[in-house]
């Protein structure tokens, strides 16, 4: 006998798409309970997202991977099974990523023109590495160049998901010099809704929370002044990491793996860039949870920050400066003692001047004045 | 330009320039100072004092019962404020780190919360600082417009710092940058105000005691 809360299963949807996975509506419930928790929603929204998701049509997705590593599919991928993220994946019908998809050359770019067709103005546009604006020729695909198949297949997407850092705030890629003018999503798309999902690469389960946000809302999430989640984004990595308490005892590692560091002491001296990234690896964790790089020894070096390659070196502490040094400090110290010279010149000859310029008086001249 | 953008620039070239102005204009004052000089004093020193500069260092950071009992609110606010910065400057572990990076040697830091507590001691007794001289008619008549500017210069990298630490008013990183910041115009500023006094004030208690002792009014 069907259970009376069970939902009826519709054809071509998320419910029928589990039902035929065999995945109870236990397990869905459950997966939609983690989601609402990372997405920061009451829990009651738990059972609403469940509805809504399994009456979804299986979403259209399009990936497009411009300057990348392929870090970002890999991490996305190389999620245990079964995960929420594989649970996810298999539930939205993804049309083109020229690296998990069978199809290749003509058939490829066809299947792309073909979802892009089928599902105008509807389809999911997720993006990864950034743009080369320098030439045309650094990066294409099929003949396109990034920039052409961007804004070709931005343009009847409902909403675009920038996944990594690259696609976010232009990476590693645009990392000075920029020797390709690279730019981010954001930097060329303006008419659209962007999610930047950044990360290098992101965590697997904050592309799985965006995707179940767009899918049981219709929308995007709400998002910080760098357009990612703030559900995920909206606390540091300091803030939510467990070695912050020695952080406050002002108890630190003093070198990699020492045996302060295996305690679980901050990892502040050694460069970590936690309090000033925005993520959610203290929380959500790695590799189903196992762990992250902080906990592994590794000072977070602030990946999901905009221009983080830029922003110092990854092992000086926060606290100290990214260039002065003590040759410098020198060099300024002789400048200020020369200039000292010439003060002290100028004021001994400013006082020897004036003595000489002294005239001594007689008493017979000042009685002569008083007269 | 992002927040981080920004805490680059301010640890940084800002830092970098700061930093050289500061070390170029500390050894610049120093020298104009000292090489003012001073007449050769000709007469036979005293003899029953020596060391008395060394002594009148120390005596004159110890303040004398009358005088604390004259005006307790300048005395009180005074060493609460100049202990809570000191410590807050010294002692807190990333500013520790500063130091280790420039002088290649670092030192035990204190916990975080004590410091904090004691930058918040600190702001406390600048406030009443700046309330007593604005009140008390003597020394609202000592004061110019750089009194006040070195009083607002002082507050700001505490203000800063602690609102950075405590996540408060702005998002950490543009309130750490806004605090490099303001400690950078303190670094510019210190050796041209009277805020110089930070290594003006031993060399000037060594002159007075030794320049008394030799005259026969010892320490």
């Amino acid at each position: 006998m069907k259970h009376a809360q069970q939902p009826d299963i519709l054809p071509g949807t998320v419910g029928e798409g589990l039902a035929q996975r065999g995945v109870t509506r236990r397990e869905f419930l459950k997966l939609c309970t983690t989601l609402t928790a990372l997405l920061a929603l009451p829990p009651s929204m738990a059972g609403a997202m469940a509805e809504a998701i399994s009456k979804a049509r299986r979403q259209s997705v399009i990936w497009l991977s411009f300057q990348e590593c392929t870090g970002c599919t890999e991490s996305i991928t190389r999620s245990h099974s079964p995960t929420l993220e594989n649970l996810i994946f298999d539930l939205i019908s993804l049309d083109y990523h020229h690296t998990l998809q069978a199809a290749s050359a003509e058939a490829a770019e066809h299947a792309r023109e073909q979802a892009m067709k089928d599902n105008d103005g509807k389809y999911l546009l997720i993006v990864d590495g950034s743009i080369p604006m320098g030439n045309p020729g650094f990066s294409t695909i099929a003949g396109i160049s990034n920039y052409d198949m961007l804004m070709e297949t931005a343009r009847g997407a409902a909403a675009i998901v920038a996944v990594g850092t690259c696609a976010a705030h232009g990476g590693i890629p645009r990392a000075d010099p920029n020797p390709t003018g690279a730019v981010s999503v954001g930097d060329i798309v303006k008419d659209k809704p962007i999610i930047n999902v950044p990360g290098c690469p992101p965590i697997p389960v904050v592309m799985t929370g965006v995707l179940a946000h767009f899918l049981t809302f219709g929308g995007i999430p709400e998002l910080d002044a760098q357009g990612r989640p703030k559900s995920f984004y909206g606390e540091t990595i300091h803030d939510r990491c467990y070695r912050r308490p020695f952080y406050d005892q002002g108890k630190f590692a003093q070198t990699f793996d020492d045996e302060a560091a295996r305690q679980g002491w901050c990892l502040f001296k050694l460069g970590c860039k936690g309090p000033v990234t925005y993520n959610a690896c203290a929380t959500t964790k790695w590799n189903d949870g196992t762990s992250f790089p902080i906990q592994s020894g590794h000072g977070c070096i602030g990946c999901s920050e905009a221009n983080f390659w830029d922003a110092g070196p990854l092992y000086k502490a926060l606290s100290m400066p990214v260039s002065a040094t003590t040759s410098m400090l020198g060099a300024a110290a002789a400048a200020g003692a020369a200039a000292g010279v010439a003060v002290t010149w100028h004021n001994r000859s400013t006082k020897a001047a004036a003595k000489a310029a002294h005239e001594k008086m007689t008493v017979q001249e000042l009685s002569r004045e008083e007269k | 330009m992002s927040h981080l953008d920004l805490l680059t620039f301010a640890r940084g070239s800002a830092l970098n320039w700061a930093l050289v102005l500061f070390a170029a204009g500390v050894v610049l004052r120093l020298f104009e100072i000292l090489g003012l000089g001073r007449r050769p004093d000709l007469a036979k020193p005293r003899p029953d004092s020596p060391g008395s500069g060394w002594r009148t260092i120390v005596m004159r950071s110890v303040p004398k019962a009358d005088t604390l009992k004259r005006d307790a609110v300048t005395y009180v606010s005074g060493y609460t404020f100049h202990i809570g910065l000191l410590v807050s400057i010294f002692f807190f572990a990333p500013h520790i780190e500063f130091f280790r990076s420039q002088s290649g040697f670092g030192w035990p830091g204190l916990p975080s919360a004590l410091v904090d507590a004691l930058a918040v001691i600190a702001m406390v007794a600048l406030g009443v600082s700046l309330a007593h001289r604005i009140t008390s008619p003597v020394k609202r008549m000592l004061s110019d417009i750089s009194d006040y500017v070195a009083w607002a210069m002082t507050l700001l990298p505490l203000l800063t710092g602690y609102l950075a630490y405590h996540h408060l008013l702005l998002e950490y990183t543009m309130m750490l940058a806004l605090h490099l910041f303001s400690i950078e115009l303190l670094l510019v500023l210190l050796p041209f105000t009277k805020l110089f006094h930070a290594f003006s004030l031993f060399i000037s208690r060594w002159y007075n005691g030794d320049i008394s002792a030799r005259k026969g009014v010892a320490s």
